[in-house]
This record gives C-alpha cells, structure tokens and sequence, in this order.
C-alpha cells in the first residue's frame, strides 16, 4: 500500500485532542471548532537497496558531467566536502548516508588510483564537529583512515591560508571559498537534502565560504526578500547562491555534487505516536504518549533534553542523484517535494505550532531562545511555497518553554547578542550596522570558532536574520509556556495557555479569526493555494 | 531639639553586628545609636558657624558604622560620643564666611567640606597636604584644637549632620548652595564630591574603556562625573554593572554608555575589550575600573575586568577583605583609594585648579543629581530610614536622607 500523502483536518466535535510539542516535551490541546491541523504525508518507500541506488547515481550523472569513475585519475588532489551536523534532524541512524555515498565514492577513488584524497565537512560558520559525531557521520572505518592523518577537516571560514578569493559576481559579492577544496582537480559534495532549501549552489557557494562571502547574503534584505527559502525560485538567498555558484563554476573548480533525499519516518518505535494521526492512534499509541508524558514531566529538563538528543531517526534515503549542480537539484528538490508537500487552500489569520527540542543550531546541545526564534519564525514559519500559511498581519503562536540557557560553548556569542543587542534592538536593520561587524571579528569568537566547538560569532544575528521576513509579515508572534522574560527579550508576548493565546491574538487579527496548526516534525511542506 | 547620637557602648556595637546579618541598618533600635534631646555644641573658635541641617543624607559608611562593620582602622579616628551626618545642607542662621573668605549672608543655605584638617583644628603651619588642598590626606586628624575626628559627622565636638540642633562648621568647610539648586540637589554635594575626585584622580584617556562596579549613590555620581567631567575631554566608554533596575535607569540616564546586570558584567567588558578569555579571566579588560562597592566580592571582580597595567580605583569603603593578588602582581595593576576630595587639577590646559566640591555644586544642578534622594524620614523615624537606607537598591531607592526642615517634627 503507498504512503497517503499529506492532509489537512478540519477540526470538528468529534476530533480528538491535538498533539503540541513543548521543547522536551509535549501536551494534547483542544483546538476550536472550524481550525484546519495539517499533517505531513507518510513516509514514501525507501529506496530497496540504496548501496546499488548510489553506484547507479555515480555512475550514470545528471547534466553536463560524465560519470564518476571518468573523472578520476591517478595523480588527481580529490577532495569530498559534505554536510555537517545540521543535517539530518534528528540525526539519523547507522549508517548515516554520508558514510554510505563516501564510502563508494572512496571505492572509486581507489580503484582509479587517487591517493590524494581529503574530507573536509562543509560547515560554513557553524561549530566544529566533535570525534562523536565525525564517527556518526563517516563511519569508524573512514574516520580511522583519514582523521589521524589529517586528511579529515573542517572547513575554516576564518583561515586566511587555506581561503582563496575567486571573484565577485556581478553583483559585487566577493566569492571565497575553502582552498583546498577549491583548488582540487574534483570536488565532490554530498548532501542530505532534509528540506528543499538544502543543496545546490548553496552547498559549496555557502558551505565552504568564508564571512567575507557570506555576509553577501545572510543579511537582513536578503533574507526578507526570500519569499521563502524553501522556493528557490522565490528565494533571494538562493539566487545570490546560485550566482556565486557559477561564478565557482567559470572559474574552474569542478563540482560533481550528490544530493540525497530522506522519507519522514523521524522517531524510532518508542515515539512513533508522534508522526501518528491523533485519532488514529491505538491504545499502545496512547499508553505510549502517557508514559513518555509523565516521565518526561517528572525529569529535569536537562535530563529530557539528553534522553531527545539521544534519539536516532529512522530516516531512510527515497533518492541519490549526482552530477552537475543545477540538473542534479532540480531533481532533488522534486523529490523532497512530493515527500512533504502539502496543498493548502488559503491562508489563517492564526498559526500555531509545537516547536521541538531540536533546530539545526542545537544538535547535542540547547535550543536557547534565539534559535527558538529562528526555529519557529525561520524555518517552520518559511515551510512554504506560494503564500506564507498565515496571512499579513495574521499572528503566529509557538508553544516553548524558552529558556534563558545556553550552551557557552557552543553559543557563546548568542549569549551576548541576546545580553546586549536584543536588549537594545530587536530591529535587524538596526542590529546589522550597528552590532554585526563588532561581533563578527570578535577575536574571542574567532578563536572558539577556530579551535572549540562555537558557532561563529555573527552566528545569531543570522539566526535574527532568518527571522526577518516572518516579523515583518507577522501582526504578533506569542510564545506560550515559556520563560516571559526570555520571550520578552525576544520582543515576542508571552502567555501561559493556548486559551489565553488565541484571546490575546484576537485584540491583532479580530474575535473570529481562523486557525491553522502545523503539526510538524515530521516536517512537511505547505503548498498554499 | 533632637539628634542622633551614638555612643562607645561595646555591647550595643555588637548587637548592631549581629542584628545586620539580617541586612544592613537593621540594628538601629538595639545599636549603639539613640535619639537624644540635644543642643548646639559649644563654638570652637570665632571662624566657626552654627549650621542648621535642612537635609542629612544616610552614607554607606554611616551604615557600616552603625552596623559595627567599620574596619577597626578608623577607631583612633572618631571620638565619642558623635552625631553622624556627614552629608550635610543647612542654613546658616547668623550668617558666616565661605571657605574661600567670602562673607554668607544670615539665611544662607550651605554645605559642608566634612573634613577635619588642619585649618579647622587651628594647627599652624598646616600641614603639606592641607596646604595643597589635598585635605582629605590630612595626617593631623587627631591632633590639635578638635578631639579626634577624620570627618564632621565623627568627631564630637562638631555635632553631625543627624540632627535638628545646629552642628559647627568651620570657615574652611562652608560652600555656598547656589539658589537655583534644591536641598534634595545640595544633600548630594558630598558624595558627588567624592565621585569627582574619584574620577578626576583616575586619569581616563582619549578612548579608554572604564566599567563602573555598583550603582548606588558613589556608583551613580561616579557615572555622572565621569560623563560630566572626563568624558568632554577625554572621550571614553563607560560600562556599568547596576544590580537593580532603577539603577540601571539611573545610570543609563546620567551617560553610561552600557548598563548591565552585575553577572552580565565581566562579558560587556570582554566585549567592549575585544578580549579573550583565559581561564574564566579576561585577556584585556578594562582601562579603568571604579569599584563603588568596597566589598572583598567586588574588589575581587574589578581586579579580574581590568587590563594589563590598568588601574582599579577604591571609591566604595572597603573594610577588611581577602584577595588573591596574583592577578595585581602578574598583571602589574595599579589598586588605587579614592577618599573623599580636594583640589583637582582641571582637565582644560591652563584652566585654575578647583575644588572637588566646587566642581560637585556644578555637576549637582547640571546632571539634576537631586533626582537620585528617594526617601526622606524624620529624625524620629530613624529605625524606619536606616533599614530603608540599608536595602536601597532592592526597595528601588538610591540616596535616604533625614529631613530636618519640619519644625513640627524638630520639636516632637
């Protein structure tokens, strides 16, 4: 039987509660008569064998590239970049795919002879990953062969020696990218493409870049002009990716890019009730969703945070495709597509969502409260194409608890921006020129970028940024059950209820307003009419 | 007419030490202090005026004093019994002469340079200090015409500030109140003096970093002067740590150019600095540091915000305290007391030295310093202002003062 695709439910007498995540946490809310609950699509089939599914896609590329094998040679300086621990959420099981695509492409290598071979994980500003997850991600056997040899980095978008700057587009953006990568006869890229925004140009054009590049546009007017990051076409942080990437092309660095696509199985057994339609649960469902409740209830809330960074997805691998950039993305993207599209007739004056523990920002670590923002207003409020769900001046609620924690060391500059610029300004123009330069040159976040595991130091006016478009289409963002100073320092309301919330929401967008729940993860993707 | 009056009585001193573990100014009913019928003290001389108290301000040192948490350094310094009050504008009922020789009319409001140097002991010649108007330094303070006292306010045969009864005050002390200043702007003359002479002795450069530590009174009128009387000429950064809210309004208001909460502190200055961090400490830190606290915890933290070579200015009384002096040693740091006032040499090239209360009447009524008295109490309600003084900062309030001017409650 194929997976049913994804629905929205109109909520009548008879729906039963409606599941809301909470951080670690989650509850069941009554959500009023007449409000739409849109759901994600089941998870498609998984590939049968994806170990054939790779080799086929290597060796049979889309566009202008000939396959893999033909462009390796003896003598040849090969170098794979892939994505980091952003990538996927949750982290997925063993074998991760990362390991599964290198470990071919290394075969390959091998029996063409390269021994000049390098792994660099394409982290852009974010944090370095540690040996944990390096294994995770590549496998004992890859990490054992390249990392005591110093053939596995990451990339270092502060490192002047190993930057090369290879033009500006004609847009005056400074395109720098990572030198080895850059310089290498090949470069591979592999990707997981968990949501459309992922891959493409913005792989090696953002992945690899240094500040100098990125700055071009992770900016306050590029971000607003994104419209949203999941629709390329309509996105300005694409198309500024897009022209940084062929200028990456024109100037001879050869891509040869494999992007793959994940289903929506995201929680092992014990909390399948989560992907789970509520009135569709069973009483193992039930007794599952009671149990993890009260126990997660009872613990503090580091402890529920370790038991959910814990948790290894089941995600498994619906697509492989390789080649030339452009021709493979557009596949790719396809296919993420008809996984989480949803059809959305028109939009809500009113959003809710359960925001979860995770982000791309806090694997292993704290969602602090400007990822929460980012997380709610940043990538669920852009999971559209068309029109955003809620309309122009329309409010989104988000239930959180918010904290006001961080992880110093992986958000050390997050500490400060939410300390001093947020109390300042919550105005992204404003906090651009004013703040930006100061911490992104920071010697003190350099430094723990550069040997720790800390997010760069401009790292949350970006996450600020990503929010952009959402606060300025937004009449009001109110955060139920989280810390209301936090919530306030965010410029958000704060309420204690999804009762008092939408009361609250009605002073902005009327008495009778229409709802619309995201319920996601899993993630989908609304296709609004 | 009454005063406060505190008397050498070992067993109330340490009542009062045990009742201020409870918070400070908590022992005042079993402490060493009482409410006595009083009258003007004899006139030591015929340069000395009778000074009727309008308002008396409650000082953090007086605090200590009566908490019995004064360090035993000062004992020799007072002489008993005193009536405190050191933060003194009144009224000079028969008129009198300023310190500068220039006659007060009969009526006139002033305020009083507490210090008990040698001019007011009638010692001559006086001594080098005295001489160069660092009278403050004075190393005669228990010598001469008066009993041992280093301020007004401690000495016994002055009277103080606490109390409806006229205290004597000595040519020398007297500043007049300029009519365009209320006594709520005057009663703040003194500790704002301090906090001039604080900032001016620092020596702030062209585009030094300076943090502030504590914003009750000394904090707040440090943040004033520095705005008010450096900063025009040597254009710096001020970052404060202010534990409360209303501080931290107060010192965003007065020129502070970052106000932040005392945990959030250390990481404004590592920001301001552009410093790393090396242990939990910083690399660079700040240029200067004015500590207007005097606690071990403070002293101790202002140490750790300061830069290689910086300078830590005392401005709080610190009393006895235990500190690592690794850091002073490694980091050749200069720690530095700021007491009381004297003759500051004016930051514009060629302009005349000036007296720290004279820059303080002018920094009073341009910075409208009279906004920072929060609380007036009658003398008789001196329980109730003590403990209020005592918690100022977390009950929203910065300068407690006795009000003297109610003749009702003078007589009572």
């Amino acid at each position: 039987m194929s997976p049913r695709p994804g629905f929205v439910l109109d909520v009548d007498s008879s729906t039963p509660s409606t599941l809301f995540w909470h951080g670690e946490r989650f509850s069941l809310e009554t959500l009023p008569e007449g409000s739409r609950v849109i759901y994600a699509p089941e998870p498609m089939d998984p590939l049968s064998d994806p170990q054939a599914a790779i080799r086929h896609a290597l060796t049979h590329p889309e566009g202008d590239r000939d396959p893999l094998p033909a462009l390796l040679f003896q003598g040849m300086r090969l170098t794979i970049a892939f994505d980091d621990i952003s990538l996927p959420l949750p982290p997925m099981e063993r074998p991760d795919i990362r390991q599964l695509v290198i470990e071919q492409v290394l075969d390959l290598a091998a029996d063409a002879g390269v021994d000049d071979v390098e792994l660099i994980v394409a982290l852009a500003l974010h944090r370095r990953m540690t040996e944990p997850e390096l294994r995770h991600a590549l496998g004992d056997r890859i990490y054992d062969a390249f990392a005591p040899n110093g053939l596995l980095t990451q990339h270092d978008a502060e490192d002047p020696d190993n930057l090369i700057h290879l033009g500006t587009t004609d847009h005056g953006e400074d395109v720098e990218i990572n030198k080895r990568a850059a310089e290498s006869d090949l470069l591979v890229y592999v990707n997981i493409n968990l949501v459309a925004m992922d891959g493409g140009h913005k792989s090696v054009a953002t992945g690899l870049a240094s500040y100098k590049s990125l700055r071009h546009h992770h900016n306050p007017a590029t971000m607003r002009k994104s419209r949203s990051f999941m629709d390329q076409h309509k996105s300005e942080l694409h198309t500024a990716n897009w022209r940084m990437g062929r200028l990456i092309r024109d100037a001879g660095v050869k891509v040869f890019q494999i992007e793959t696509t994940l289903n929506t199985d995201t929680f092992p057994d014990a909390f399948k009730f989560l992907q789970k339609r509520e009135w569709e649960w069973k009483a193992k469902d039930r007794l599952a969703f009671l149990g993890a409740s009260k126990a997660l209830d009872r613990v503090p809330a580091r402890y529920a945070r370790q038991i959910f960074h814990s948790v290894k997805a089941p995600h498994r691998m619906t697509s492989v495709q390789a080649g030339e950039v452009e021709a493979v993305h557009a596949i790719t993207t396809a296919n993420v597509w008809e996984q989480q599209g949803v059809v959305v007739e028109g939009q809500t004056d009113i959003l809710t969502m359960g925001l979860p523990y995770i982000s791309p920002y806090n694997v292993n670590s704290i969602l602090n409260p400007i990822l929460v923002a980012c997380l709610g207003l940043g990538y669920f409020f852009n999971l559209y194409r068309g029109k955003p769900l809620v309309r122009e001046g329309g409010v989104l609620i988000m239930t959180h608890p918010t904290p006001w924690e961080f992880n110093p060391v992986h958000h050390p500059s997050y500490i400060d921006f939410f300390e001093q610029v947020l109390s300042e300004t919550t105005d992204a123009n404003v906090m651009s020129e004013q703040y930006e330069h100061g911490f992104a040159t920071d010697p003190w976040y350099i430094h723990l970028y550069r040997t720790g595991h800390a997010y760069h130091g401009v790292h949350p006016f970006y996450m600020w940024y990503w929010c952009a478009h959402a606060l300025e289409h937004l009449g009001g963002v109110i955060i139920v059950g989280g810390d209301p100073k936090a919530v306030h320092r965010l410029g958000f309301r704060a309420a204690s209820t999804l009762a008092d919330a939408l009361e609250m929401a009605k002073d902005l967008v009327g008495p009778s307003p229409t709802l619309t729940h995201l319920h996601t993860p899993p993630i989908l993707m609304a296709d609004v009419q | 007419m009454k005063a406060l009056v505190v008397e050498r009585n070992v067993p109330r001193f340490a009542a009062a030490r045990v009742a201020s573990i409870l918070g400070s100014g908590r022992g005042a009913g079993i402490g060493p202090l009482q409410l006595l019928d009083a009258v003007a003290p004899d006139r030591p001389g015929d340069d000395w005026f009778p000074l009727r108290p309008l308002l008396s301000g409650i000082c953090g040192s007086d605090l200590a004093t009566l908490d019995g948490r004064t360090s035993r350094y000062f004992e020799d310094l007072v002489s008993f019994p005193f009536v405190p009050g050191h933060e003194v504008v009144g009224v000079l009922d028969e008129g009198g002469t300023d310190h500068a020789g220039r006659p007060l009319a009969p009526g006139a409001r002033a305020v009083i340079e507490p210090v008990l140097g040698c001019a007011t002991r009638n010692i001559r010649p006086v001594c080098e200090r005295c001489g160069s108007g660092h009278t403050g330094l004075c190393g005669n303070l228990t010598s001469g015409a008066l009993s041992p006292g280093l301020q007004t306010g401690f000495c016994t045969d002055t009277g103080g500030g606490w109390s409806t009864a006229p205290l004597m005050a000595h040519a020398s002390q007297l500043h007049a109140v300029p009519d365009a200043l209320a006594d709520e702007d005057a009663v703040l003359v003194e500790p704002t003096a301090c906090a001039v002479h604080a900032a001016l002795s620092a020596q702030v450069s062209d585009g030094d970093l300076v943090a502030v530590v504590g914003a009750g009174t000394l904090g707040l009128t440090t943040v004033a002067a520095l705005s008010g009387l450096v900063r025009p000429h040597a254009p710096c950064t001020i970052v404060v740590g202010a534990k409360h809210a209303r501080q931290r309004q107060l010192a965003s208001s007065l020129g502070a150019d970052q106000v932040v909460p005392p945990d959030q502190l250390a990481r404004a200055v590592r920001r301001a600095a552009r410093s790393r961090v090396l242990g939990g400490r910083l690399t660079e830190g700040a240029d200067v540091v004015f500590d207007c606290v005097g606690s071990t915890a403070s002293i101790t933290e202002s140490l750790s915000l300061v830069r290689a070579r910086g300078c830590v200015v005392l401005v709080g009384m610190p009393g006895k305290v235990t500190l690592d002096l690794a850091p002073l040693w490694h980091r050749e740091l200069t720690l530095v007391g700021a007491y009381a006032y004297g003759n500051e040499t004016a930051p514009t090239p060629g302009a005349p030295d000036r007296r720290s209360f004279e820059l303080a009447i002018d920094l009073v009524g341009t910075a409208a310093l009279g906004r920072l008295v929060s609380a007036r109490y009658p003398l008789e309600r001196y329980e109730e202002a003590l403990a209020h003084a005592g918690a100022a900062g977390r009950r929203g309030a910065v300068k407690v003062a006795f009000d003297l001017r109610n003749p009702k409650g003078r007589t009572r």
